[in-house]
């Protein structure tokens, strides 16, 4: 199959995966008790009011044709006025998603990094002592929730020992850099300020390594057993007996084929951290979507809750592809969209 | 996959003591099931057992507010004058039977869908099925959970009613890969060939064989399920106050970091000792039942 008819297919995949989640969405947001619009406008508004609102939002005709209207608008990206701040949902969701995908991506790149590596020493010095350490601190790692972890380390490095900042992404006396991305990093970079950029990463560090320390330790352990697997395979032990330096061994022959099952984890992790990241949001008091949509539930604003899950939606689905066509390039013997050839 | 049920022949004891030799070569499969243990204890005696067995909901002692554990209140006491270790016994209660509940709703469907999909793997069913746990699986079940429970009241019912909506797709998921690959054995083929039932072939030849990893994974869930659960009511949208939930507390003691960390701190480490021997215990099974696939 070629890469293109491979993309196509799960483009078509992805397209149908969506429409499904629309469907739940819709359905969610209509159990409700209640009437959406007496919800929008407040108990005190009269009646009239009620009804040409009631109209306005198509409330008067058919449940089918009520999911056809919001379809069509979201697909224009218009998700309607949050009740809370009064602004049309998508000018929300732009300002805050930004924050919350720096933190994931952040979240993201300590998890991987950190697992492979921690993974990596375990294997390479299985069953000593470094390997047991290794293995206990990961299974408490996996078995410790996110928001556990969050409050940890905000009671110990944040507000004992005054290591890194508790709350925001940038303190009060920086000046923030001109928004490009909305990712204060790349943008502080982008604007030339280092003072910007070292103070947003000192933000991120303990969001980030709470939302991440659950995905690591997942990723230390598989890398740990495919890597442990490989080692006792023929190829090395020639390659050994070749004499050739473990680092080279660990580097060329080794690393690689063993990242395999780590990367499609990974994949399915950074799910797993968007929705962590709605509880360590809230702790951190991180400006991000997730705590929008936290606070879009606890004032039951359905327009800015179904746009929060459809954009995590989107985002699960483009993640998923791309892991795909990481793990086809690292292993040549998957035939993408296909079985493999052995 | 090959249980307890091919060595029938062999007397009952001797099974169990070979998977107990199984379960407990493990040391840490010991821990997980004492723990699970210790914790259904306090669970079900805590009336009898918590120090303060009247702290459990509304109560209100200020003379004793916010001490610092000591021998009387070894965990110490919350803003009102609660003792944190009383709540915690009773906060299990609820954690159990969150569990069990949303496990029990949940696995008979998502096995049945599953046992359905992957037999008739390659037909309509099997598409309409699996894609649909594709929808579900497509956002973290958390805030599935979490959208479900805000546009209802809040309340414990409804969380549980919100997590099981979110949680049958991986027994589906589990249960379709093994029933995939099972319907092309012999023992399906020649039930088949001899004309039994559907139902026999599902529920008898096919179900029987996919046990051990359900239960495997039975016993894993029970953890995660608690720890959602908890993170609903953290965030105020699952078990409401005063009902002593884990999460609930946790989130009522993070407003009085640092000072009265306790309140916060030990209802988290509660949260984790719980999902911690659960794990354990589902590892163990896993050893002792050959469940790899889990």
């Amino acid at each position: 199959m070629s890469f293109a008819a491979f993309l196509g297919r799960r483009a078509a995949h992805s397209i149908f995966v969506l429409l499904g989640l629309s469907i739940l969405i819709f359905i969610i947001a209509r159990i409700m008790p209640g009437d959406p619009a007496r919800m929008a406008v407040g108990a005190r508004a009269p009646q009239w009011v009620v009804d040409n609102l009631r109209e306005q939002m198509h409330l008067t005709e058919p449940l089918y044709m009520q999911y056809v209207y919001w379809l069509r608008d979201a697909l224009r990206g218009d998700f309607g006025i949050s009740l809370v701040t009064r602004r049309p949902v998508a000018a929300d969701i732009k300002e805050f998603f930004p924050a919350t995908l720096e933190l994931a991506l952040f979240a993201g790149i300590i998890n991987g990094a950190g697992g492979i590596m921690l993974g990596a020493i375990s294997a390479w010095q299985k069953d000593r002592w470094v390997d047991n350490v290794v293995r206990v601190i990961s299974y408490l790692g996996v078995v410790t929730p996110s928001f556990v972890f969050a409050i940890l380390f905000l009671l110990l490095f944040g507000m004992t020992l005054n290591w890194a900042p508790t709350m925001g992404r940038l303190s009060q006396e920086i000046t923030r850099p001109a928004t490009v991305t909305g990712l204060l990093t790349i943008d502080s970079l982008l604007a030339r300020n280092p003072a910007a950029f070292f103070d947003s990463i000192w933000h991120l560090i303990l969001p980030a390594v709470a939302l991440a320390l659950g995905g690591m330790s997942q990723e230390a352990r598989i890398t740990r057993s495919t890597m442990a697997d490989n080692l006792s395979k023929d190829y090395i032990a020639s390659a050994r007996a070749l004499g050739i330096p473990g680092s080279v061994i660990m580097r060329s022959f080794l690393l690689k084929p063993s990242l395999i099952p780590t990367v499609s984890i990974l994949g399915l992790d950074f799910a797993a951290t968007l929705g962590n990241a709605f509880l360590v949001e809230l702790i951190f008091v991180w400006p991000g979507m997730s705590r929008y949509g936290i606070n879009a539930m606890l004032r039951k604003d359905l327009n800015a809750i179904s746009a929060v899950i459809l954009v995590l939606g989107v985002v699960f689905i483009l993640t998923n592809i791309a892991v795909d066509i990481i793990v086809a390039r690292l292993d040549p013997r998957i035939q993408l969209g296909g079985g493999r050839s052995e | 996959m090959v249980s307890a049920r091919f060595l029938a022949s062999a007397p009952r004891t001797e099974n169990l003591r070979r998977s107990w030799y199984k379960f407990s070569r493990n040391r840490l499969s010991i821990v997980g099931l004492c723990t699970v243990l210790l914790v259904t204890f306090l669970a079900v005696f805590a009336p009898l057992v918590a120090p303060y067995p009247q702290h459990a909901s509304a109560f209100v002692d200020f003379a004793n507010a916010s001490r610092a554990p000591c021998p009387s209140y070894p965990f110490g006491t919350d803003v009102v004058g609660r003792d944190i270790m009383s709540r915690i016994f009773f906060g299990f209660r609820f954690s159990l039977v969150m569990g069990v509940v949303v496990l029990s709703l949940v696995v008979p469907p998502g096995v049945i869908l599953g046992l359905v999909a992957g037999y008739y793997q390659g037909t309509w069913l099997d598409t309409v099925i699996m894609r649909t746990t594709d929808i579900f699986l497509a956002v973290p079940p958390l805030v599935l959970a979490l959208a479900i429970c805000s546009v209802l009241t809040p309340n414990l019912f409804n969380a549980m009613l919100a997590v099981s909506l979110m949680w049958w797709p991986w027994y589906c998921r589990l249960v379709y890969g093994l029933a995939s690959t099972l319907r092309s054995e012999f023992f399906v083929v020649s039930a088949e060939l001899i004309g039994a039932s559907k139902f026999h072939i599902l529920f008898r030849e096919i179900l029987s064989n996919c046990v051990s990893p359900i239960f495997t994974k039975i016993s894993l869930d029970m953890g995660w399920v608690i720890l959602i659960g908890a993170s609903l009511s953290f965030v105020g949208l699952g078990a409401q106050p005063p009902t002593p939930d884990l999460g609930t507390m946790v989130a009522d003691g993070s407003k009085y970091l640092p000072d009265q960390w306790w309140i916060a701190v030990f209802p988290a480490l509660a949260i984790v000792l719980v999902v911690l021997g659960f794990n354990l215990l589902g590892d163990g099974l896993r050893d002792m039942l050959g469940a790899e696939e889990v």
